[in-house]
């Protein structure tokens, strides 16, 4: 029990950071029916931009509380961000829009090798390392067994800032008018610009959101694992796709259901079986989903348009 | 015009190849870039000094050396690809690769193009056990270095819980095994024995089995990074137990990775060969340099040493009459001591000592040998 209970906190972890990453992956498809290779990348970017930022903030502006910190990393690293977002829509995908179905996809592929590369030149291919903060934990409780169980201030902070965003995420998509137009555009693009929406501003706007919910995850990812270098952003990546075909592309409950689904199976799989074959378990499961629910958990089917 | 082009082009390569064939060309693989670049470093750096220390000594019979750099990323395809463009340039002998899990599959390429291979790093028993001609190593062997850990396990930590982890490539899980192997034959069963993905960031379901087992020490064979992070894990969730680990983790980056957490870290690898008598020259030429000898940078001049000394006693620079020079039993002078090799290429006088990464004066964290 004690140990479920700790894993479970250490799966809810993990699955937050996959639901925010997985956000920009639904809406991008829902958005356009394309998917967003490079997001997993971006990701990874806003990871070193928040390094980048962390690093100014303590040994040059000697800003000593790691709250105030924390907090101007995760801003400029989410705006950074959304311009890096913003700009590879308008480069690498926008003049490719209402081409053939492939030339996005191998777009998006090339962007995600452009951006690992770029950062292995521009940071060097070395793990980059934060010196260890936010050490606290709270002890819940301590088992018969002398197992304690113990939540650290960090895996609170990932907790608290994945839902308070998703809350506004969720309230910006559901009642703003920019929420109404990219639900429009989801719909049916073509209709939505006749209505006078401007489709252009809409997916512009959407990659802007999906980066900064990455940068959102890169941040909390730099905070918990405290190194980041080139290369993370294919696996957190594969997962975070994954979680959202699993949740049902499109859908951004079930961005973030796959997300903890995903993470909850991975810890349990390693707390109960072996963990040499976590990824295995956690990829059959998903496997198994789309046979009996081909359009994942809260997907809707997709409906031929006449 | 087109063919007068064509021709001055395939002139020009008849000039740069008369020009090169007067030069031995050495290749240094590893991984110059990736997560293990720290490493590919040493390599790198270890074979450049003795290259150019052996080229202003007058180079091997007369010949200089010339060095041709591959890039393997740790990667055993990208390892082969190296091996294919050195046998492709007319490389002679190579030192490298780092990871066992990149020498072996090149291994076979280097035998079949007639080029000699010493790793510095690699040391995993497989690279010296298939009867190839061409492997030698310059370290010693995983059943050598798990059977000094495993014996220390037995020892100091007999009656306790012990996990052993490993990141499930040839080296790791090579080490882990030999160590699992020596620990459990003198009596010491461990409590938890699990693989993890290398390259991953992600140890918190490891670290919260470990802590369910209340394990006194974790024995992990695998690399400075997976070993850096399982112990920042393991401290944020309050685990205190000491990591121990090979000879895959003896990098400073381990403890930028690690934190503080790294302190108390236990660690198998050969006596400091910063401290051999017969290195204080050299080290003193890299620390002119500003780069710190340490780990593989001497195995790697060593590896340069012995082919030059081989091939004088051979009196050739044909790698399969080196090789031969070199199984021949004699010892050779290197940095690190002298040096001989049985017939499977493996060196004769394997030594692992224990090693605890301890806070000096300064406040770092470095591995210092046990008395």
């Amino acid at each position: 029990m004690d140990v479920f209970v700790q894993q479970l906190i250490n799966g809810l972890t993990l699955g937050s950071i996959y639901g925010l990453i997985a956000i920009g992956y639904t809406m991008v498809f829902g958005i356009i029916g394309m998917v967003n290779f490079a997001h997993g990348d971006v990701f990874m970017l806003s990871a070193f931009v928040a390094l980048i930022v962390f690093l100014v903030c303590t040994a040059w502006l000697g800003i000593g509380s790691i709250a105030l910190a924390l907090f101007i990393v995760m801003i400029v690293a989410m705006l950074v961000t959304a311009l890096w977002g913003w700009t590879i829509e308008r480069v690498a995908y926008r003049p490719l829009r209402g081409s053939f179905r492939l030339a996005p996809l191998i777009s998006a592929i090339g962007m995600s090798i452009f951006l690992s590369n770029f950062v292995q030149v521009a940071q060097g291919a070395r793990n980059k390392p934060i010196p260890p903060m936010v050490q606290d934990v709270i002890v819940l409780w301590t088992g018969p067994t002398g197992y304690t169980v113990a939540l650290s201030y960090k895996q609170i902070i990932i907790m608290a800032v994945t839902a308070v965003l998703l809350t506004i995420f969720w309230y910006v998509v559901q009642k703003t008018s920019l929420g109404r137009a990219q639900r429009a555009c989801e719909q049916d693009r073509k209709m939505a610009a006749l209505l006078g929406i401007d489709v252009d501003r809409t997916i512009s706007l959407t990659f802007v959101i999906g980066a900064a919910l990455a940068a959102v995850a890169g941040t909390m990812y730099l905070l918990y694992y405290g190194v980041v270098s080139f290369a993370d952003g294919f696996v957190p990546g594969v997962k975070a796709f994954t979680a959202a075909v699993l949740g049902g592309i499109g859908s951004l409950p079930g961005a973030v259901l796959g997300g903890l689904i995903i993470g909850l199976i991975e810890t349990m799989w390693s707390a109960y079986f072996s963990i040499e074959y976590k990824d295995v378990a956690a990829f059959s499961i998903l496997a198994i989903v789309l046979i009996f629910m081909p359009s994942g958990i809260l997907g809707r089917p997709e409906v031929e348009k006449v | 015009m087109k063919k007068v082009l064509l021709t001055s082009v395939a002139m020009i390569g008849l000039v740069y190849a008369g020009a090169a064939s007067a030069q031995i060309k050495i290749g240094v693989a590893g991984p110059i870039t990736g997560p293990n670049a720290t490493f590919g470093a040493q390599l790198k750096n270890g074979v450049e000094q003795a290259v150019e220390d052996i080229n202003a000594a007058g180079g091997i019979n007369g010949q200089k050396l010339q060095i041709s750099i591959g890039d393997d990323v740790s990667d055993p395809k990208q390892g082969v690809s190296v091996a294919n463009k050195f046998a492709g340039e007319g490389v002679k002998f190579v030192v490298g690769h780092f990871n066992s899990g990149v020498s072996i599959p090149a291994s076979d390429v280097y035998a079949e193009s007639g080029i000699l291979q010493i790793t510095p790093a690699s040391t995993n028993p497989t690279f010296t056990e298939r009867k190839l001609w061409n492997t030698f190593r310059t370290c010693g062997r995983d059943d050598q270095q798990g059977g000094v850990a495993g014996n220390y396990l037995a020892e100091k930590f007999a009656g306790k819980k012990v996990a052993v982890v490993h990141d499930k490539t040839p080296y790791g899980k090579g080490l882990a095994d030999e160590t699992q192997k020596a620990m459990n034959a003198k009596g010491l069963k461990e409590v938890v024995y699990e693989g993890i993905n290398p390259g991953e960031k992600e140890y918190s379901a490891l670290v919260s089995k470990l802590k369910a087992a209340a394990v006194d020490v974790v024995y992990f064979g695998g690399l400075h990074t997976e070993a850096g992070l399982i112990i920042r894990q393991m401290r944020d969730q309050g685990l205190n137990a000491p990591l121990m680990s090979g000879d895959g983790i003896v990098s400073s980056e381990f403890v930028s990775i690690a934190g503080p957490g790294a302190e108390g870290t236990l660690m198998t690898f050969s006596p400091d060969p910063r401290k051999n008598p017969n290195a204080k020259d050299v080290v003193a030429k890299f620390k002119a340099k500003n780069f710190d000898p340490e780990a593989y940078t001497l195995y790697s001049y060593a590896a340069v040493q012995i082919i030059a000394e081989a091939a004088k006693a051979a009196n050739s620079v044909d790698p399969k009459k080196v090789a031969e020079a070199m199984k021949a039993g004699k010892p050779f002078k290197t940095v690190i001591g002298d040096i001989g090799f049985d017939a499977k290429g493996d060196i004769t006088r394997p030594d692992y000592v224990m090693y605890t990464w301890t806070k000096g004066a300064d406040g770092k964290i470095t591995y210092t040998e046990n008395n």
